[in-house]
Parts: C-alpha cells; structure tokens; sequence
C-alpha cells in the first residue's frame, strides 16, 4: 500500500494546515458548545434536584438498584479505550496508519473516562461520603472493603484516568513546541509551559521515544485490567446472568469496539470540518474498519458463546433471565442491539462502505447505539427476574436518568470541542514522520536501529557545535 | 495497626465458618403450615423498628421499606399453567404464605461486594447493617438473592406528621436517606439479652426465650421460633434437628416427615432461616 496520497505534503504545510485547527472558530463552534453546555446544565439541575430529594426520584427501585448510571458508567469506560487501542497497542505493533488519528482518539480517550467517573459518584446514595471508598489513613482506623469491585473500580479508574491524561500529554509536547513558536499572547504563555522547553535535540528525542513507548507498554496491560474490573462489578455478583465468568473479556472487546467506533465518528467529523482529506485519507479508514470489523467479530463470538454456555448450563434462573431477555418487555432493547451490533457491522465487510466516509459515520453511529443498548441490556433484565419472583418488577429509567444520560453527552462533547481547538488535533511530528517514511520507501522495509540513529544524531549535533 | 487488622479479617474468611468458637448462632424458624398470611409481624416489625411507611404511592412506585414481608405465591390448579383471577375473585385453592426477611447468611452475598464493609458479620453470626458507614452504592442490593434489602430512597421521616415522631423506638436509629438497611433480628433485642446476661454472669448463655423478635412475638399461630442455634436446648435448634437441616448442605431430604429447608440455598450462601413446608391435601 505505498501509494498514499499524502506522499507529496510538505512539511510546512502540515504545521500550516494542522495550525490553522486551532484558529478562531467558526460560528457553528460556538452553537454546537452552547448546546452542549445547555445539555449539561440540564445535567446538573436534574443531580441537583436528586441530591436534594433522594435517589428514589431517578425512579431507581428495589430490585432495579442499579440502572442507567451504571450502563452509562460501563459505556464511557469502555469508549475510552480505543485511544488506547489505537496509539498503545497499534504504537507497539508498528502499524504506521496510526499517526494521523491517533491523538484525537488518545483525547476522547481521557474526556471518556472523565464523563464516565461522574457516573458511580452521582449513583451514590450519600455522594457526599464518596472518598469513604478510598483507602485513605483515618483516625478511625478504618479501611475499606478490598474484596469489593467497587473498590477495584476506584482504583482502576483513577490510575486509567492518571496514566491516560500522562500519555496524550507526553505524546504531545513536540507539537506543543511547534505551536508554541507560532502562538501569541494568552497562548504563547501556555504552551510555553506546557513544552516544557522542548527544543528538539537528538538527546530530547531519544528520551521522548523511550518514555512513549514505555508508557504504551504500561498502557496496554492497564487497560485490559481497567475493563476486566468493570466486568467484574457484574461477574463477581451472585445475580444470575451477572455471574458470567466470559465477561470480562467479553467487556474489553465490546469496549474496544464501541471505542473504534467513536473513533471512526470523529474521524469523519474532524475530516470534514478541519478539512484534514490529505491527512485522514480513505486508506486508513479502510485500516479502522477493518480492525472494527475484526473486533466486532470477537465480541459477537463472546456474546454468543455466553448465550450458549447459559443455555446449555441448565441452570435454572439464568437460563429463565435469558428467556425473559429475548422475549419479554426488555426484548426490544435486545433485538435492537443484536440488529445494531451484530448484523449491521457486516456492511463493513463491503469495500464500498469502507471508502465511503458519510456511510461510515452513519454506521458507526449505528454500532454505538447497538453498544449502548447492550450496556443497558447487561444492568436492567437481570435485575428484573432475579432469583426472587415475588419482586419481579419491570422498571425503565426516568427523566432524571434520562437527562443526565443526555448531559454526559453534552460534557464529553464540550470537553472535545474545547481540546480541539487549543491542543491540535492531529499528531503534526508523526505525521511528517510518516511522510518521510513514505518518501523514503527503502526505509520503510526495515526499522532503523535506534542506537544507530542515536550515534547519527549525536554526531551531527556535534558537528553543529563545532560549526558555531 | 490497622493493616494488622486487615490481614486478621481476611484470614478469618478463608474459613467456611468465620467464628465457630462463638456461643451465639441466631437462628429462625418458621412454619408454613401454621403461616395464615395475616400480617402481624409485618406490623410488629414496622413499630419495632422504626420503618417509614411510605404510602400508596411510593409503594406502587417500588420504594416500600417493609423488612419483614408476606410472600404469597398461588399454587396452579391442575392443568393451567397461569391462574385466571377475574374480578377479585381468587382461585379456591388458596395461596401459600412466605414470609421473607433478611436470612442472616453464613456466606452473605452483601458483605464482600459492599466498598466500606458497612454490612458485616458479627461474632453472633449476624449480617449487621453500619447505617452510619454506609455510603449507599446499594450493590449490596442487587447481590442479595432474596432481596430483602431495602434503600432509603427518600427522607422519609421527613412526613412523619408531629407528634408521631413520639411513638419511635428509641432503642435504634432513624436512617436518612442514602443509606441501605434490612431486618436486624431485632438486635436492639439480643443486645438487651447479652447485656442481661452478662450482669448475671453467664455471658456465654443467653436462655431460650429471654430474646423475642417482634415479628416471632406478634404471631398469632407462632408460626416463627427464635432463637440461638449453638445451644442444643434451645426450640430452635431442636427444630432444626428434628428436620434435619443443617448448615452446610445445599438440598435438603424430602421425606414425609421431613418438612424443613432453606430458601435458595442451593445458592451455597448458608442462611439462618429454616422455613417447614406447607402440607397441603391434593386430593381435595
């Protein structure tokens, strides 16, 4: 595949292009942010309301303890890790297409997992004793719980959300030095600090690459564990179809896919509105949906299997949850994930879809949604033919659920729309990386030994040195 | 120190029984055949310990705070698999009671997954409910297989028309909202009982009888015995013999004679409650 179209871009035209991001936005900006910042206010005076009169009226009940905040809590994690995915794991493998996409993907990455930590402290019953929950020294002597995966859940999100925030940012200074030298005024000051004096030096380099590839090693592992604990919240109940031992690794793949699907949803939408065609081009979202198709077809595999494993288990209550799940009143939310997440990632298998990038961002939406039920359709049946029929109850969320679900999409939204135009969006320095390789087809077949470019560099600094 | 502790605790629950040097295992039983389904208890438990009652409307809307509940489940005549109840008129066959309140679990399903091990288990072989530690994730809830745990979703006291606020025991708390709670078995009562039989010098042994749940003391058919489980005098105790239930086993022998067993316990979670079925004539 060396034919890429963006061989021929110069490099100044990259900081050019990639600069001008960043430049004063359009009025559209300012109405899709309003709306996003109504959306949350919305939120917040539906938490408020709640906080003042007591969870009963987000219309949570016995059985149903746990509803929308936690399917939203579970969605949100999982989105964020396609950042991961997509620049840890494709970093370490080698797989160049990256570049270009991979820093948006690394934002939505952090502003996911800071839309999804609101989640398990708003669901608290007393929110205002949340940091009972962290291990902190008290004059009680008091630890908490370490065998629940509530805990498991605190810790792996702060740690997730800590080392995620560390990754975008490491990854970011050699652009901030690049906007740093064409920034004036409030920004100049910023990124400024934010570059740390980044100067570019042989020395700087090495130790730059040394640091991002030892923190996507420590990334990857993290990321797997963070959704393996989300799981866990679920496989270490005793509720039938919660006690599922394929869940968590059935979770990290429907978290990687909903998260390459948010990703190919921005891919789209920053393409279009930054007009980044020679950058974001048809061949590398042909690479995503590829590599979201591969996943989908993971997490239908686990999916069914789970179905399957139930079935053939005989035991009674789950096997009853499951019947309940395909026809009873949640069955609308089960088919349509199924319709969503299952049958329609199969238009992904058509070259046709893949090169077309408004059906891509249809479809992606699409498979979202599918994802978004299936969170839903893994917290609420259960809950509703429990082990007890005497309090079989069907209940779906109310206004207040409902409205804060809608403001954490606003939140998430506001928190991208503001990062894009003060950080820039695409990865500049590993964009003209790329276009060297590419230039330089010969190279592109072996990598280079890096004590070797090292030695180089030092040299030609030295060189330099001697010059002055 | 407190790691200390910590380390303590966890190896204590490596062991199937967490406390077997303990005098005390509360235990409960309760007669079906005697169960007339009338409510009492419900009553007893709702003036003992301090439950809100929370209206028609928030009772339909599933926020009742009953710890003690009536259960009625009707059997289907022969042949219908669903009963066809037509204008209040229910089949002639009857239902069958159950009452259902906390099971007092061995191995309680709520007490590991709560994250500030608000709910415990005490040496008495109680599942006791921290109200004030609790910050009301209400996982605890949802892992509870029988569900008789129940969440202060509002402020309830907050309604509580003066001067009724007078006519509340003040031998335990009122809980706000935010906060999960659940039948104690009456501990404010076997603490008085301990406390008791302590001044009179025997610690170790509380008699049968000195400790009288609400709901056990309201019954009119006496359909429910308390009691402690340890001491083989106890009427507890010998009822669970005489069943043959005993902690451990997950399926209990159904003969004639042999009416007892454990609700849901095939689930392994060792309840205290010994429920001894309903013998019904199928003939007529």
């Amino acid at each position: 595949m060396s034919n890429y179209s963006m061989k021929d871009i110069e490099w100044a035209k990259i900081n050019k292009d990639v600069l001008k991001s960043l430049e004063s936005p359009r009025k559209s900006f300012w109405v899709v942010l309003g709306v996003c910042l109504v959306l949350v206010l919305i939120g917040v005076a539906a938490e408020a309301y709640q906080y003042q009169e007591g969870l009963g009226v987000a219309l949570m009940n016995r059985p149903h303890f746990w509803q929308l905040y936690i399917s939203n809590f579970v969605f949100w994690i999982g989105m964020s890790h396609s950042g991961t995915l997509l620049s840890a794991i494709l970093l370490l493998t080698k797989a160049d297409w990256r570049k270009p996409i991979y820093r948006f993907a690394e934002a939505m990455t952090l502003f996911s997992i800071l839309t999804a930590a609101i989640f398990p402290v708003i669901h608290l019953g007393r929110v205002w004793d949340m940091y009972w929950v962290l291990p902190y020294p008290n004059q009680r002597t008091i630890w908490p719980n370490f065998r629940s995966p509530l805990l498991w859940d605190a810790a792996a999100i702060t740690t997730y959300a800590t080392s995620s925030a560390l990754f975008l940012y490491i990854g970011m200074i050699p652009d901030l030095a690049i906007c740093r030298d064409n920034a004036k005024g409030w920004r100049k000051k910023l990124y400024s600090a934010l570059s740390m004096g980044w100067m570019g030096r042989a020395r700087e380099w090495i130790a730059f690459r040394k640091t991002y590839v030892l923190m996507a090693c420590f990334l990857v592992p993290l990321a797997v564990s963070v959704h393996s604990i989300v799981a866990s919240d679920f496989a270490m109940s005793i509720m039938p179809d919660w006690h599922i031992t394929s869940f968590p690794p059935y979770f990290v793949a429907g978290a990687l896919y909903s998260g390459c699907a948010a990703i190919i949803t921005l891919f789209v939408l920053l393409r279009h509105v930054f007009r980044f065609e020679e950058y974001m081009t048809t061949e590398i979202m042909d690479k995503t949906a590829k590599l979201t198709f591969a996943i989908a077809m993971v997490w239908n595999y686990l999916n069914l299997s789970e179905y399957a494993s139930i079935w053939y288990s005989n035991d009674m209550f789950e096997k009853e949850v499951l019947i309940e799940k395909f026809t009873g009143p949640y069955a609308p939310i089960v088919w349509g994930m199924l319709l969503c997440a299952t049958v329609a990632p199969f238009a992904m298998a058509f070259k046709k879809v893949r090169h077309n990038m408004w059906a891509m961002f249809w479809l992606s939406l699409v498979l979202q949604l599918g994802m978004w039920l299936e969170r839903f359709q893994i917290v609420s049946p259960p809950l509703a033919s429990n082990h007890e029929p005497w309090t079989w109850a069907v209940v779906w969320p109310g206004l207040v659920q409902l409205s804060i679900t809608l403001a954490s999409f606003g939140w998430f939204t506001m928190l991208f729309l503001i990062f894009c135009k003060i950080f820039p969006s695409v990865s500049m320095y590993e964009v003209k990386e790329m276009v060297f390789h590419r230039r330089h087809a010969s190279s592109r077949a072996e990598l280079q030994d890096l004590d070797k470019v090292k030695e180089e560099m030092i040299k030609t600094e030295e060189g330099l040195h001697h010059g002055a | 120190m407190a790691l200390k502790r910590m380390i303590e605790n966890w190896s204590r629950l490596r062991k199937r029984d967490y406390y077997e040097d303990s005098p005390f295992m509360w235990g409960m039983s309760i007669d079906l055949n005697k169960c007339i389904g009338c409510g009492a208890c419900v009553t007893a438990c709702y003036a003992e310990n301090n439950l809100p009652v929370v209206g028609k409307e928030h009772y339909a809307t599933g926020h009742a705070m009953h710890w003690m509940r009536i259960e009625r489940y009707w059997e289907e005549p022969e042949g219908e698999t669903d009963i066809d109840i037509k204008d209040g008129e229910y089949p002639e066959r009857g239902a069958h009671y159950i009452p259902m309140m906390c099971q007092q679990c061995n191995h309680a399903p709520c007490e590991p997954v709560c994250p500030v091990a608000a709910t415990y288990h005490t040496t008495d072989h109680l599942n006791a409910q921290v109200y004030n530690r609790c910050v009301g994730s209400r996982y605890c809830g949802n892992n509870c297989p029988y569900k008789v745990r129940y969440f202060n979703f509002f402020d309830y006291w907050k309604d509580l028309p003066s001067p009724l606020e007078m006519q509340l025991n003040p031998d335990l708390s009122v809980r706000s909202k935010g906060v999960m709670e659940k039948c104690t078995f009456c501990v404010q009562r076997i603490r008085a009982a301990k406390d008791q039989a302590n001044d009179e010098g025997h610690p170790h042994h509380v008699e049968d009888g000195a400790v009288k749940t609400a709901c056990q003391q309201s019954c009119p058919t006496q359909a429910i015995v308390f009691g402690n489980l340890r001491d083989p005098e106890s009427e507890v105790a010998k009822q669970w013999e005489e069943h043959e239930v005993e902690l451990g086993r997950h399926e209990q022998d159904k003969s004639e004679d042999l009416r007892g067993y454990r609700v849901l316990e095939e689930l392994n979670v060792e309840p205290c409650v010994m429920y001894l079925d309903r013998v019904r004539d199928t003939e007529a």
